[in-house]
């Protein structure tokens, strides 16, 4: 269990992380999300001791960082695949690390295994490809079996096998019974693995709540329906007490209705309709609203609604689940 | 490295038990000490390509040179040589070259960890911060005393063999003691003292320049204080190469405090920076 309180950290004048109160939970995944630059990281720097909180504290298991004796046993974390001496061999990087926490180095092998990086343990890790960075970090976060586990952003730099192997993964150990922080800035990411979510904004707690309800909150579902003889649709629509949204391309999105009984409406009234789809809008949309509305909050208060930063979600639209 | 790895096999992977307060490891924990960072340390040191280079470096330059003066002194060596100074001192030229990458080693122990971003990982392993500058020191500190101590020796059996019989200098034990223990301790509080100096400034090469300069600068600027002739003097006599040649016998030499008075010195500045480094280690993010 992790818990933070009034955590906050100031560069000069610039807030990256702003009052964070909350708790990760064992037992499951917990996503941590935000957009770039939200502070997500600097957050689980600060959680590591690694970086000196402006304000508020963070407890693991309801001891400060600092006083853990073995912390590889407690707490495993990826951070940074690429905080490793290239000069140094995989094996020999996790042997000084299981060392320093009194870790046998029969653990060492193990955790090679586990991530499938035995056949190059020997190979001096500036060699190794993003993906085998990953897991080099991975396997240093699992080497002393500890309860709860932190990863930021660890699906960066892996190919889909590797995604789906780390997606597994979390999920066993969540199944564990351990603690699982995942950081991330894909909402489709966390929508396949996270039970609960943490977001945050411009440092700020922007939603802490379980994935189901997010999705239940989040996702409206609406009927979108086409015609020739928009107008008489409308008009019917509404006589039936039914209200219809016109949508930018000329369709009528209605809410609150199903497809079926639409369709038999516009057929009693003969009605052509060329298109009559139940949607579901997209969870990355609702992330997307949620934390263009915290930007606009804190930089641009004179500003409707600001289009997200470029790249946000590009890359979950592309796979177009 | 492009090589394709298989992939790794899903599989439970151990068998923890998930108990009532969450995951609980099979494998039994022991409490972490200032040994088992020394170990990770002494780990870390020996697995890197730059300390083998930078210690071989060492000993072949001292060894080599210190041989090379032997045998060409030896090969000239007739009557008329100066029997008035010590074999011993033959060593100095040696140590003066061999004192650059034991510094270089010093300042990269520390610094190349921030420089990679290691740093980040070996803190979240051992968040004390003085637990992992003093392992440090210590490993750093103990592998350079015994490297530079077997080159130093091996140096002054080799000198005094090809050398002994040219010179009525008889050497005591003490100066044999100085040439060898002495100056091998010497220069290992100097690499603690440029260990400090890279976790404070955390750049290898600025850090390393800097070290360079607190070894030259004396006496460059000597060079230029032509007019305070009184300053001038101080600044060559306590300059790290006059202090090292207080370390051997030779009566003649450009001459230092004395061997006692710079290990004391040597001793007190370490202190300051490794106190330095740690304060900054402590409060600064990593």
């Amino acid at each position: 269990m992790i818990e933070l309180e009034g955590l906050t950290k100031r560069y000069g004048d610039k807030l990256a992380v702003d009052g964070l109160t909350c708790t990760v939970r064992p037992g499951m995944v917990t996503g941590f999300l935000g957009p770039n630059g939200a502070g997500k990281s600097t957050t689980m720097r600060m959680m590591l001791d690694l970086d000196n909180p402006t304000s508020g504290t963070v407890r693991i298991d309801g001891r400060h960082y600092r006083q853990l004796h073995n912390p590889l046993r407690t707490v495993g974390a990826l951070l940074d695949a690429k905080a490793i001496h290239g000069g140094r061999s995989a094996y020999n990087h996790l042997l000084c690390l299981a060392q320093s926490n009194g870790i046998d180095a029969v653990r060492v092998r193990e955790v090679l295994d586990v991530v499938g990086l035995t056949p190059v343990a020997r190979k001096r890790a500036k060699g190794f490809s993003l993906g085998m960075g990953q897991r080099l970090g991975i396997a240093a976060a699992l080497l002393g079996d500890p309860q709860i586990l932190m990863f930021d952003e660890p699906v960066n730099g892996l190919d889909p096998e590797g995604i789906h192997w780390i997606r597994n993964l979390m999920k066993s150990l969540a199944a564990q019974g351990r603690t699982v922080f995942v950081s991330s800035h894909l909402m489709s990411e966390m929508a396949l693995t996270a039970e609960h979510l943490i977001v945050i904004g411009q440092g700020r707690l922007l939603a802490d709540t379980s994935m189901s309800e997010f999705i239940a909150q989040n996702s409206r579902s609406f009927v979108r329906m086409r015609s020739p003889e928009g107008e008489r649709l409308r008009d019917v629509l509404s006589g039936a007490g039914i209200t219809a949204v016109p949508a930018a391309d000329g369709a009528l999105e209605v809410h609150g209705e199903d497809a079926e009984h639409l369709g038999e409406l516009a057929a009693r009234h003969r009605i052509t309709l060329h298109e009559l789809s139940p949607q579901r809008a997209s969870l990355e949309e609702a992330f997307m609203r949620l934390t263009a509305g915290a930007v606009e909050y804190h930089a641009h208060p004179n500003h409707q609604a600001r289009p997200p930063e470029a790249g946000w979600g590009a890359d979950w639209q592309k796979k177009g689940s | 490295m492009t090589a394709p790895t298989p992939m790794p096999q899903q599989q439970p992977y151990w068998p923890g038990t998930a108990g009532p307060d969450g995951y609980v490891s099979p494998i039994p924990v022991r409490e972490a000490t200032l040994g088992d960072a020394v170990k990770a340390e002494w780990t870390k040191i020996r697995s890197l390509r730059s300390t083998m280079w930078t210690l071989g470096v060492m000993l072949v330059v001292v060894i080599g040179v210190g041989t090379l003066v032997a045998v060409v002194l030896a090969a000239r060596a007739s009557g008329t040589a100066d029997r008035t100074s010590s074999a011993l001192d033959l060593g100095f030229i040696g140590v003066l070259l061999g004192m650059l990458p034991v510094l270089t080693l010093g300042v990269l122990t520390l610094s190349s960890e921030y420089g990679t971003g290691l740093i980040r990982t070996t803190l979240t392993a051992c968040p004390s911060r003085t637990r992992v500058l003093a392992a440090k020191a210590i490993v750093y500190f103990a592998l350079t005393f015994v490297t530079t101590l077997v080159a130093n020796t091996l140096v002054a059996l080799i000198d005094q063999a090809a050398l002994g019989g040219h010179t009525d200098y008889r050497d005591t034990a003490m100066d044999w003691l100085r040439a060898t223990a002495g100056v091998s301790l010497y220069l290992s509080l100097l690499g603690l003292l440029a260990l400090g100096i890279g976790g404070m400034l955390r750049h290898s090469a600025g850090a390393i320049s800097t070290v360079l300069g607190l070894v030259l600068l004396p006496l460059i600027l000597a060079m230029f204080l032509g007019s305070f002739r009184s300053l001038a003097a101080k600044l060559v006599e306590y300059s790290v190469p006059a202090q090292l040649s207080g370390f051997y016998p030779a009566a003649n030499g450009p001459g230092g405090p004395g061997a006692g008075i710079s290990l004391l010195i040597a001793a007190v500045l370490t202190a300051a920076s490794l106190a330095g480094a740690h304060a900054l280690m402590s409060r600064r993010d990593a």
